[in-house]
């Protein structure tokens, strides 16, 4: 089901863990739908990602996305780090199956929440960049909607 | 590569090698057509009255009542599709409950559509059906009530005796889908009032592809694939006599070796159960603890989601089940930990570990091994198990 690439990120995942006082924290999926994933930045005074750092609550999918959107953001400037797309975390993986493709949206997503974080701590604004719209609180509600 | 154990048979068993070599003359050397004439044919003939006198005795059944179909779902979906055809001028009312399987459930949504009105029974936190709910909801025009006798997922087993009294009491059609008990635990169709009864063969160490359905005499229930006489005409269609040997050999077996082999099991599902429960915290039994298939475990473990814990667990060459959504497509986790009230985030971290008969009190020490390292690693990495320790 998973490639060669998906496999390897899920069994030798990148990255995992915190950062103590990290300059940003994102965090987004729910858990009703069984992806939760959170992303920790390490930003220094020139806005590099010095650090990243996640934890996630998911499918071989979602460990592997995350792990390879953390590799592709380190060392990154936080502009580079705003050109990810869902999609290229997927191609790097050499592809997911497509009802794992949502897993690659919440990478993507964890990204910006945590830059959003780092924004707003530092009172600036990050170009291109919006308020993400799903965090564990608002995930929640979004599916309460539905019944 | 590491030793396979395998952990999942109630998805499917080996078939067992007494029953392998009791079909395959069927296949090169007596391999006529039952319907034929000549003596070739009437040998054919001969092993598939053989069979279906096998299946009727563990049952406390007539052979003119077993019905020989493909397997579980077709037996499932002749019996609701028939039924409601044949009663429909008494009623389109049909009762059910929330926890069977999908070949009932998606059966069910079809004759939703066709106009008839289903009511789906709750379960308490163990599984068991809400016997006064069930009693409540029969109507005048309620013409089936249709319960799981085992589940597949949590193994809890269904008071089906009180069950089948109720629907006797209410002159109301009595089927059980009985495809995980059926070879596992005794069952009487006259003792339990049970009017139809679905099972299928590769879930008792059968050849898949094969099952059967007993229908009690005098139930107007009608045809299901139209054309030969084969089933006294009401499934048409050459019968699969290699499968159908398989089917009556593994029946015999079963019901020859299951005083022993339950003893067996029971022993060995219960140190499991108590393994797990002692080295792994922060985890939930999912069924009851009694009213169980001998060889179900199911446990929900929290912070942990189930598709990672079973892709480590194949990796250690450990073959199990889980009722996470990741792992079945859709976003919802299963219907039936959600309808023994689990919240989402626990039934995504459910795994169910079924036994065979081979399996060993070494092999599960190696699973129990195996779990604990995987978990305490994937709780490593989850978020919710870090916002569980921050609040402690």
């Amino acid at each position: 089901m998973y490639s060669e690439k998906v496999m390897d990120h899920f069994q030798n995942p990148r990255n995992v863990g915190e950062i103590e006082n990290a300059a940003g924290v994102g965090t987004v999926g729910n858990a009703k739908c069984g992806d939760i994933m959170r992303i920790y930045l390490d930003i220094d005074e020139n806005q590099i990602i010095r650090d990243v750092k996640f934890k996630t609550f998911g499918c071989g999918a979602a460990v592997a996305t995350s792990s390879m959107a953390t590799e592709m953001v380190k060392g990154k400037s936080i502009q580079e780090a705003m050109q990810i797309t869902n999609k290229a975390v997927a191609e790097a993986l050499d592809g997911l199956p497509p009802v794992k493709m949502h897993c690659s949206l919440l990478a993507e997503e964890a990204i910006h929440a945590a830059l959003w974080d780092y924004a707003e701590k530092n009172h600036i604004t990050i170009e291109g960049l919006k308020k993400p719209k799903s965090d564990i609180h608002e995930g929640e509600e979004e599916e309460n909607e539905e019944y | 590569m590491k030793p396979l154990i395998y952990l999942d048979n109630a998805a499917t068993t080996k078939t067992a090698k007494e029953v392998v070599d009791a079909m395959l003359p069927y296949f090169t050397e007596d391999y006529g057509n039952p319907s034929s004439l000549y003596s070739l044919g009437a040998k054919s003939k001969e092993a598939v009255t053989k069979a279906r006198e096998t299946i009727a005795g563990t049952l406390g059944a007539q052979s003119n009542e077993i019905y020989f179909t493909a397997g579980g779902s077709e037996s499932d979906n002749w019996v609701f599709k028939a039924t409601a055809d044949a009663y429909e001028q008494k009623g389109k009312h049909i009762i059910t409950s929330r926890i069977e399987h999908h070949a009932i459930l998606h059966t069910c949504d079809y004759l939703a559509k066709k106009g008839f009105e289903i009511t789906y029974i709750d379960v308490d936190e163990n599984g068991i059906l809400k016997l006064d709910e069930l009693e409540k909801a029969i109507r005048p025009d309620t013409i089936l009530i249709s319960v799981m006798f085992a589940n597949n997922e949590i193994g809890t087993i269904q008071p089906i005796k009180e069950i089948g009294e109720i629907a006797r009491k209410h002159s109301v059609l009595f089927h059980t889908d009985a495809v995980q008990a059926y070879g596992h635990v005794p069952i009487n169709v006259d003792e339990y009032n049970i009017d139809m009864l679905s099972a299928s063969g590769h879930k008792f160490n059968g050849p898949k592809g094969i099952g059967f359905l007993y229908i009690r005499k005098g139930v107007k229930i009608r045809s299901f694939v139209h054309g030969g006489q084969q089933e006294r005409g009401r499934r048409a269609g050459t019968e699969n006599v290699t499968g159908i040997v398989g089917i009556g050999a593994a029946a015999e077996r079963a019901f020859r070796v299951m005083e022993e082999r339950n003893k067996r099991e029971i022993e060995l599902r219960d140190y499991l159960i108590a393994q797990i429960e002692e080295k792994i915290p922060y985890c939930r039994l999912n069924g009851d603890r009694v009213k169980r298939l001998p060889n179900n475990v199911n446990f929900s473990f929290r912070f942990v989601e189930g598709e990672s814990l079973l892709i480590m667990l194949d990796m250690e060459g450990i073959c199990a089940s889980t009722g996470s959504a990741c792992a079945s497509g859709s976003l919802d986790p299963s219907h039936v930990l959600l309808a023994i009230g689990l919240p989402h985030e626990i039934a995504h971290g459910s795994l169910r570990l079924t036994l065979g008969e081979e399996t060993t009190k070494e092999e599960l020490d190696t699973v129990v091994a195996a779990l604990v390292r995987i978990i305490e690693r994937l709780r490593s990495m989850s978020p919710l198990y870090e916002d569980f320790l921050r609040k402690q």
